[in-house]
């Protein structure tokens, strides 16, 4: 990306970015995003997070965007895991081990069905 | 190996330390870190080679051993004393020593026939206690190396430490 | 994929089974299918949506509606109305949300996230995401429509007030800096965050770092400093691997180094590791760790906004008071006035460990009470046990107790009760916690990590130490306590920096609201919490079977009986392990002080 260099620059990555965001959205592309910040890591999200990346790999699922993201506060249940398919709410899943999180890519993200056993009310 | 060959050793890691952090006076104490990191310490050589290369009084920059000893003396994550090939670091603070950290400190001790600040006979393992690691909500946490874990019991203390040779 | 258009959630909590919620489970998919809808909308298990003490409950996607107190009977009429006719059903619908059993996680009722409003949703690693959420937008309005005391101006009508704990207003540091008339001058940014309990600033170096960048660069702007450093602990490698990383995307993108979106202002900085010392929080202390000295203090004055790193200007703020600052320049100082209290504005984020149901991180505004943050937001105390006492502040906080519940939660209220706001870290203690053993430990932290540098601290500290471990060991003498109550504030008056100065509170607090305990400790040799080793015994009643499980699990093997006799453990040699209340079966081991 070239240097922001006025107003205008910035306000044009704003959007682009946006719609980026949005067309990840409207193509029903599934999101999966590791909360990786330092409790997520010492309670195995690294492990949690190579299982989905394995699990993608083995099985050639397509469609599928793999992020990270920071702690994000209910560090009692991490790993957490969270899923958004297309325009779906956010599920939200908490204490995923490396099983848990395979059931998730098997279960929601290819056949959609929650595994609720494991979702964190919003 | 030869004293010669612990020198040369010394003195390249020194030199790639200095060469990532710069020659100044500020750079001392990630120039120590560094040298800490790749030998598990840092040895009464490496503060020597360290004062030779960044003493320079015709510019005014003065380092002396002994400023060098108080840097590596004063902060807890630089050793001067050799430690074990893996280090283990329990978190010794209010949160995690009570959600269970009273009973995690004597299973640690016990597993690894250690008390904090010491290392095995056969300098594969220190034990040592750390301030908080800032991972609370997953207490009771330990170091090793730089992996972290957390949510510990005493059960699942073999299981970690067979990872590491 | 099958896309249902409704999931209906059934809690199956056992508060909710016992009230019937497996009933109620069935009763939806029998009408669903009756009303032909099974197709279309799909009834879920899952754990706890929160109002078990009306339970059962449902919570039905993507509404979110949630229906409480649910019977087979209510459920015909909710499924006609709901799924066909598309109408809540408000009478059974939760009114009020119940004051126990509330995630922590995305914001509730009570949480306002500013500081922490990208963590959990962007990518870090990622300036883009950070820019979608108008992501150094302040910085760009800031540099083309405001001058440098026009920020000041913002910044102190806000009423920002150092998070980093001393709690100084944030618009005065800087107005100080700037009126220096000496360069170069420098920003340092305390990522030290050393007190125990305390990652609310990990959490936002870890999750949204460009908020921290971004702020550093509009402070430089308005102090007229060119060059900063993040001062980050050795103990967070993730945070700094992550700082580093935005920096060089925002190098990258031109919004740090030279001519900043063609303003011709330039500022860079760089990440400092330190290397676990605690007292390196200490912002004179910090100053001499970046410039390659031992962590010590320094007097003040001259203070660092007059003579800092290398003797030149430097202003020293928290992670937290940076991350604030681009929403303040975006929303404007009225609206971050609007929250907290008269003298504590805006929001403050408040790390939660200990003895609680939810511990983890929450940002409130400041004036909320102890006890909804202890109940409502950390959902009461674990094991249904009582509370005996929250510490605020890291090592250097008082303690407050049941008492104190309904002070609200601000600068001036929790100094007035002989606490403080700190860093923002809470350690809630349950009733089985042994004040005097938590005095004792939370000084033999700060004795640890004072640098030495002065008598009262270095001496002082060592002293009360040996006194606290004397009590807890059973050797306490009377003259102990009166020795304590006058060499406490002794140290706290002469040491040179925040660490002696609060080291003895909680010392202070605990004799101040707990002193029958230390009286207990000293006068009859009891321990009342049943902790303190020297002064318990465990000894075995009536209840025992003789199943010899507690003498085989004994680690020192001090436990005799035969199989189906009373056992007797020999107390002289016990070791106070516990291992044999833990593995006892028939609630037979007492402890006994």
């Amino acid at each position: 990306m070239p240097a922001i260099k006025s107003l205008e620059d910035l306000k044009r990555i704003r959007e682009e970015a946006l719609e980026k965001r949005k067309v990840k959205t409207e193509s029903g592309v599934a999101q999966v995003t590791v909360a990786m910040g330092t409790c997520g890591i010492a309670a195995g999200a690294r492990d949690t997070m190579k299982a989905i990346l394995n699990y993608i790999e083995t099985h050639n699922v397509s469609g599928v965007v793999v992020t990270q993201t920071g702690c994000i506060g209910m560090c009692e249940r991490e790993p957490i895991v969270q899923v958004i398919i297309g325009e779906q709410p956010k599920v939200t899943y908490g204490k995923v081990t490396p099983d848990i999180a395979e059931r998730i890519m098997k279960e929601h993200v290819q056949a959609g069905k929650t595994v609720s056993e494991f979702v964190v009310p919003a | 190996m030869s004293s010669e060959t612990v020198e040369r050793e010394i003195s390249t890691i020194v030199s790639k330390a200095i060469e990532k952090h710069g020659a100044h006076r500020d750079a001392l104490i990630p120039i120590l870190g560094e040298v800490n990191k790749v030998l598990g310490y840092i040895p009464a050589a490496a503060l020597r080679e360290v004062r030779k290369r960044l003493h320079h009084p015709e510019d005014r920059v003065f380092v002396s051993e002994s400023q060098l000893y108080s840097l590596a003396s004063f902060y807890s994550m630089f050793s001067t004393q050799p430690r074990g090939r893996h280090v283990v670091q329990f978190c010794e603070s209010a949160p995690c020593h009570v959600q269970g950290g009273r009973e995690l400190i004597h299973a640690l001790q016990d597993a690894l026939e250690l008390k904090p600040g010491e290392t095995s006979a056969d300098g594969k393992w220190s034990l040592m206690m750390t301030s908080c690691l800032g991972v609370c909500a997953v207490g009771p946490v330990i170091l090793i190396d730089e992996d972290i874990y957390g949510n510990l019991t005493p059960e699942q203390l073999p299981m970690i430490f067979a990872k590491y040779d | 994929m099958a896309f249902y258009r409704s999931h209906v959630l059934v809690c199956v909590d056992p508060s909710c089974i016992s009230k019937g919620a497996y009933e109620v489970m069935d009763a939806p998919q029998d009408e669903l299918v009756a009303q032909g809808l099974i197709d279309e909308v799909q009834v879920l298990e899952t754990s706890r949506i929160g109002a078990c003490i009306s339970g059962p409950e449902i919570m039905v996607y993507p509404e979110a509606v949630h229906y409480v107190g649910l019977t087979p009977e209510d459920i015909p009429d909710l499924v006609e109305e709901h799924f066909l006719k598309g109408r809540v059903v408000e009478k059974l619908q939760l009114k009020v949300k119940p004051a126990v059993d509330e995630e922590l996680g995305p914001p509730k009722a009570k949480e306002v996230r500013v500081v922490l409003r990208n963590c959990g949703k962007i990518d870090p690693e990622n300036i883009e995401d950070y820019i979608a959420e108008d992501g150094y937008q302040a910085l760009a309005n800031v540099l083309s429509t405001m001058t440098p005391d026009q920020v000041i101006d913002e910044v102190s009508r806000s009423g920002l007030r150092g998070r980093g704990g001393a709690g100084f207003s944030t618009g005065k540091k800087w107005s100080l800096c700037r009126a220096v008339n000496d360069f170069p001058k420098y920003i340092t940014c305390n990522a030290d965050e050393g007190d125990p309990g305390a990652f609310m600033n990990r959490r936002v170096l870890e999750g949204d770092p460009h908020s921290v960048i971004e702020g550093m660069i509009i402070c430089a702007y308005a102090i007229g400093a060119s060059y900063g450093y993040v001062y980050c602990r050795a103990e967070y490698p993730i945070a700094v691997r992550t700082l580093n990383i935005a920096i060089q995307q925002a190098r990258g993108l031109g919004l740090l180094g030279e001519n900043i979106l063609g303003s011709g202002f330039s500022f860079d900085l760089e990440v400092r590791q330190g290397a676990g010392a605690f007292v390196c929080g200490e912002e004179t202390a910090l100053i001499a760790s970046i410039e390659g000295k031992r962590g010590e203090p320094r007097p003040r004055p001259p203070f660092p906004a007059v003579k800092g790193l290398w003797g030149k200007p430097t202003n020293n703020n928290n992670v937290e008071t940076f991350a604030n600052i681009p929403r303040i320049i975006i929303n404007g100082a009225n609206w971050f006035a609007s929250m907290g209290t008269e003298k504590s504005k805006g929001t403050k984020t408040f790390a939660i460990a200990g003895d609680v149901n939810h511990s983890g991180l929450i940002e409130v505004p400041l004036g909320i009470t102890l006890r909804e943050v202890v109940y409502d937001v950390a959902g009461g105390i674990k094991d249904g046990k009582g509370l005996k006492a929250v510490q605020i502040g890291g090592p250097m906080g008082g303690f407050l107790c049941e008492q104190h519940l309904d002070i609200g939660v601000d600068y001036e209220s929790l100094s007035g009760a002989g606490a403080m706001m700190g860093s923002g870290g809470f350690v809630v203690m349950d009733d089985e916690t042994c004040m005097v053993d938590m005095a004792r430990f939370f000084m033999e932290f700060t004795q640890d990590e004072s640098c030495g540098k002065c008598t009262p601290c270095r001496v002082g500290t060592r002293r009360v130490l040996e006194i606290l471990q004397k009590i807890c060991a059973g050797q306490g003498t009377p003259e102990d306590l009166a020795l304590l109550e006058g060499l406490c504030p002794e140290i706290q008056r002469n040491s040179l920096c925040g660490l002696g100065q609060g080291a003895t509170n909680p010392v202070v607090s605990s004799i101040r609201w707990f002193r029958q305990e230390y009286e207990a400790h000293i006068f009859e040799k009891r321990c009342p919490a049943k902790v303190c080793r020297a002064l318990i015994r465990y000894e075995i009643s009536d209840n025992c079977t003789g199943c010899t499980v507690c003498a085989r699990n004994c680690p020192v093997q001090v436990i005799t009986g035969e199989r189906r006799q009373l056992h007797v453990i020999d107390t002289e040699a016990c070791i106070r392990c516990g291992i044999c209340l833990q593995v006892c079966n028939f609630n037979a081991v007492k402890v006994i002080s």
